[in-house]
């Protein structure tokens, strides 16, 4: 499967699985692949998990440039995916090789997104991204930004800059930034939907009716895979 | 107006801009004499008045730290390797590079993405992949390559004392001893390069020649270079800084501009 651009991610040839959970903060995707991944391990599958929430060198250079306002949107992208690059090649790639389910809180299509609503390239994201193999599940989950934002302030967490965008000087308030922002990046996940052949769940429904429809969707493209597979 | 061509799709968030300024990089392997040139070559651009500013590989303000700690650390594989110098890149091109250019600059670049390509390479990275990364970088107006042979090179670098570990290529273990690797390294580094000669139009100047005389044809391939500039009505000479009162004004016009 291809897309317009050329650019999409290639399947892999490990004898793991790659499952990953994409969405928009406050859409329950983390909730979703916690379950998931308990449920799996309870039926005697070996599982990795890992999150790409963010990224640590990030962190460590803007710290270290004092204001997060000295990244452009090109060397905020590229260390992102210096980052995920290193992730992948050493949290996500083994346990494939080893014929492991590694699930994947967050992958590419987050950085799809992001980066190009920051400015950049959509195609030129894409391929930077080019070295990632195309997930066996990609499960996005769609919610409206009220609902979202719902979530997020009935945690009473507080949004992280990033987050909410708001070095875009979208908006001086924080929720709105985040509203301005995290729609534009809903609008990217939509455009991704076809191309990379996303599972589509609704996040507005419950918890367990979306965890029903999650498992039913592993159970079904699981039933190639060997327990105790080869290893790479 | 002059502007920027790129390798690929550039960075579009900064618009259209005016860039009256010229890029020269200089590449070359380690020992082939880059520094000792680009001050030569600065000192004769600014004795006829142009404003110069240098650039070097890994020496971004904001990212040179980060790539220095990883390094000691040897946490970098070849992805993480290409990519965090992609990043240090794009800091210098958004913050020295372009707005040197957009106020009327002699850009001289110590190396430049043809050296990351080529090191890439040598570590295994697939070409289009690196070419494609690095999309957001101007296209210069001149590329000076300063050419060795491997036995040359080496007889220059050995003497220096202990073979660093990435310029040896060790961190993709291309040989078992740090002469052997060197020597891998260092030659399929030269292949890329001569490739990328072809496939880019560099000017290939003789790095075994003495110091003077590699100055004396770098001044012939720069003005020549200026001299069809101006031939080809790319851009007027009176475009770039030849007088240092003209830098803040040159500034000040960029700033509006964006």
């Amino acid at each position: 499967m291809s897309n317009e651009s050329g650019a999409s991610l290639q399947p892999h040839q490990y004898p793991g699985r790659l499952i990953v959970v994409e969405g928009i903060d406050g859409s329950g995707k983390s909730t979703q692949i916690r379950l998931a991944q308990r449920w799996l391990v309870s039926l005697g599958y070996n599982v990795f998990f890992t999150e790409w929430n963010s990224a640590q060198l990030v962190k460590k250079t803007t710290k270290r440039g004092k204001r997060k306002k000295s990244l452009t949107p090109t060397t905020f992208s590229l260390l992102h995916a210096t980052d995920f690059a290193d992730r992948l090649v050493s949290n996500i790639i083994p346990p494939l090789k080893a014929g492991m389910i590694s699930m994947a809180d967050r992958y590419v299509f987050t950085a799809y997104a992001r980066d190009h609503v920051r400015g950049c390239d959509r195609e030129w994201v894409r391929k930077v991204y080019g070295f990632a193999p195309r997930p066996d599940i990609a499960f996005y989950f769609r919610v409206p930004i009220d609902v979202a934002l719902k979530r997020i302030t009935m945690a009473r967490r507080v949004l992280k800059d990033f987050e909410a965008g708001m070095d875009l000087n979208l908006s001086p308030d924080p929720y709105q930034s985040f509203a301005m922002f995290q729609g534009k990046i809903l609008e990217e996940y939509d455009l991704m939907v076809r191309e990379n052949d996303f599972v589509v769940i609704d996040a507005t429904l419950s918890i367990a009716d979306q965890q029903r429809q999650v498992r039913e969707v592993i159970r079904q493209r699981l039933t190639a895979y060997q327990r105790k597979p080869r290893i790479a | 107006m002059s502007q920027l061509q790129f390798f690929g799709q550039g960075l579009p968030y900064l618009g259209t801009y005016d860039c009256p300024g010229v890029l020269i990089t200089v590449e070359g392997t380690d020992g082939v004499g880059r520094t000792t040139q680009i001050t030569m070559l600065r000192e004769w651009l600014e004795v006829q008045g142009y404003g110069v500013v240098e650039t070097g590989w890994t020496r971004s303000e904001l990212i040179g730290q980060t790539i220095s700690q990883a390094k000691q650390g040897r946490l970098l594989n070849r992805l993480t390797y290409s990519l965090i110098y992609a990043a240090d890149f794009a800091d210098r091109l958004e913050k020295e590079i372009i707005p040197a250019l957009r106020s009327g600059f002699v850009v001289l670049a110590d190396r430049y993405v043809f050296t990351a390509q080529a090191r890439d390479m040598a570590r295994g990275v697939d070409r289009q992949w690196v070419k494609d990364l690095f999309g957001f970088a101007p296209i210069p107006h001149l590329v000076i390559y300063l050419r060795i042979d491997v036995a040359s090179l080496i007889r220059r670098v050995i003497p220096r004392g202990v073979i660093d570990y990435f310029e040896s290529g060790m961190d993709v273990a291309l040989g078992d001893d740090p002469y052997d690797s060197f020597k891998k390294y260092q030659t399929i580094l030269l292949r890329e390069y001569d490739r990328m000669a072809g496939e880019y139009g560099f000017n290939v100047v003789n790095a075994k020649w003495q110091p003077e005389k590699i100055h004396a044809q770098l001044r012939e391939i720069v003005s020549g270079f200026f001299r069809s500039r101006r031939l080809l009505g790319w851009a007027r000479d009176s475009d770039l800084i030849r007088d240092p009162d003209r830098v803040d004004q040159s500034l000040a016009s960029a700033e509006v501009a964006s």
